[in-house]
């Protein structure tokens, strides 16, 4: 991050803030619906030893379930490219995963696996699953022909892995990307949901805890915490992404109109 | 005479180690939605000869040298064998209008692409020496989006003559290039190429002429091939010569009559 984009972001932060505070003052409201954004950085500064604990719970919980559900997902997409057997099962699964609400299922995960890490993981995956499969998928389908052609001028045709590890995948790796990056966005929301649901431990249950207790300060700690780990989570990804396929470089014009 | 003609005037100096092979296509024929584009059509390419194809656009130029290149797809089909009466496959190096290169691989390994396709050790030694011929020395560590279009073609260039293959086929391989640019290729290629059965497609009938040992001329529906007689000299061609002129006009008024 340049200093100009660290610039811009404190900037962005403290607009919001001056918003919030101005918000609280001029609303004369009651602090057990907005809390003084100065109540909320004395408990950050408090309980900074709580938030982390549990950040970090919620943390790893979200990385395990991108490691999986990309893995998964992955292995999913190229199945699905690759067979047409597998496109006539897995396919119907794969929008259902997608169509039944993660929301619906959260109780019945927590029932299976637990109150531990296991369902969170597995909340995670599921709802990273369907926009790293059908990301790949869409890329594995759509290698320019002129590759192709070229591939199965030099090649035989019993060199289909071949062409699939040096050309096929390669090409698709942008793609993936950008399924990766929706990955990144979603996950929390899979974390968060098993945490609320039934857990003794993260951000979601932190939050939970405190919002029965009026300790709302906590509360809007907790979720501040969290999407400072969600934006996080995204730009670390994305400046991977970046740094794993330099070649694949956005238009530096981005097509702006100003 | 070669005075206005600068590059033809380096020594040739002929790469070729493979021993020069003809080529036969007999009963070529294209239907498209219905009708057919050509039809019973022969082609001869004699072993070791240059061979320019000319044509209107759409006469189906490009699908005859896929159908030569092995790429079938529906609707073409046709009796191909080189002149030992064996199969062409595996024996055909295939260049396109668009360079084809790989963009997360640098220039090194795209020209040694076909070797990992088909998981033989690559030649470093030979690409390289290649690549020095092309004018790319500097350039093998290179990823290909750092190069000009001139360039990226002539890295095409010594990724096709690495494949060393006894018959090179090339679908307008210059086209998108500047003037000079493209004169300087052509002279290149006339000289890189010396010894292949080279059949090369292209729009433009100076380009035919000043490489071609035969023109061919494709033309009509269903599209016939006529042999262009009386070439001047041999090839390179100077585009300057008042007979080259006067067989340039005579293309013209070939590719005109319906």
């Amino acid at each position: 991050m340049t200093l100009r984009q660290a610039g811009r972001l404190l900037l962005t932060l403290a607009g919001l803030l001056l918003i919030w505070q101005g918000i609280v003052t001029l609303g004369e409201l009651p602090p057990y619906l907005l809390p003084d954004p100065q109540a909320v950085m004395v408990r950050f500064w408090r309980d900074a030893g709580l938030l982390l604990s549990h950040a970090g719970v919620t943390a790893l919980e979200i990385v395990l379930g991108m490691f999986c559900g990309t893995l998964l997902g992955c292995a999913s997409a190229l199945a699905l490219s690759y067979s047409r057997r597998a496109r006539r099962w897995l396919l119907p699964v794969l929008i259902a995963s997608q169509a039944i609400p993660v929301f619906a299922i959260a109780p019945l995960l927590v029932l299976w696996l637990g109150y531990g890490l296991a369902s969170k993981i597995a909340m995670a995956t599921l709802i990273i699953y369907f926009p790293v499969t059908a990301n790949f998928y869409d890329g594995l389908r759509h290698t320019p022909h002129g590759w192709l052609d070229l591939a199965r001028v030099m090649a035989p045709a019993g060199r289909r892995w071949a062409v699939l590890r040096q050309i096929v995948i390669p090409a698709a790796l942008p793609a993936l990307g950008s399924g990766l990056r929706v990955a990144a966005a979603v996950a929390p929301i899979g974390a968060v949901l098993g945490e609320w649901v039934g857990s003794s431990a993260g951000l979601g249950y932190l939050m939970l805890h405190a919002n029965s207790r009026m300790q709302i300060d906590l509360l809007f700690a907790a979720l501040l915490t969290l999407a400072a780990l969600a934006v996080g989570l995204y730009f670390s990804v994305d400046a991977s992404l970046k740094r794993l396929l330099p070649w694949h470089s956005p238009n530096p014009e981005n097509l702006d109109l100003d | 005479m070669m005075s206005g003609f600068p590059w033809f005037t380096q020594a040739t100096f002929p790469e070729a180690i493979v021993a020069p092979l003809a080529v036969h296509l007999c009963a070529a024929r294209l239907t498209y939605s219905g009708a057919a584009l050509f039809d019973g059509l022969d082609l001869e390419l004699a072993g070791g000869s240059f061979t320019g194809l000319l044509g209107p656009s759409g006469v189906g130029k490009s699908s005859l040298l896929r159908l030569l290149a092995g790429l079938t797809s529906p609707g073409i089909s046709g009796e191909l064998r080189g002149g030992d009466g064996q199969p062409l496959q595996g024996r055909v190096a295939y260049m396109a209008q668009q360079d084809l290169l790989l963009p997360w691989l640098n220039v090194l390994e795209n020209v040694t692409l076909g070797s990992r396709l088909r998981g033989e050790k690559a030649d470093a030694q030979r690409a390289l020496h290649l690549l020095e011929q092309v004018g790319l020395a500097d350039a093998a560590s290179i990823r290909p989006d750092r190069l000009s279009g001139g360039m990226r073609q002539r890295a095409a260039l010594a990724r096709t003559l690495m494949e060393d293959r006894p018959v090179v086929l090339m679908d307008e391989p210059f086209s998108s290039l500047d003037a000079l640019t493209r004169l300087r290729l052509q002279a290149l290629s006339a000289r890189l190429l010396a010894g292949r059965t080279v059949l090369l497609v292209t729009h433009d009938p100076l380009e035919a002429l000043r490489m071609g040992d035969h023109i061919l001329i494709m033309n009509g529906r269903p599209a016939t091939l006529s042999a262009l007689a009386d070439l001047p000299g041999a090839p390179p061609r100077d585009p300057g010569d008042p007979a080259v002129q006067q067989a340039y006009r005579a293309i013209l008024r070939l590719l005109e009559a319906v």
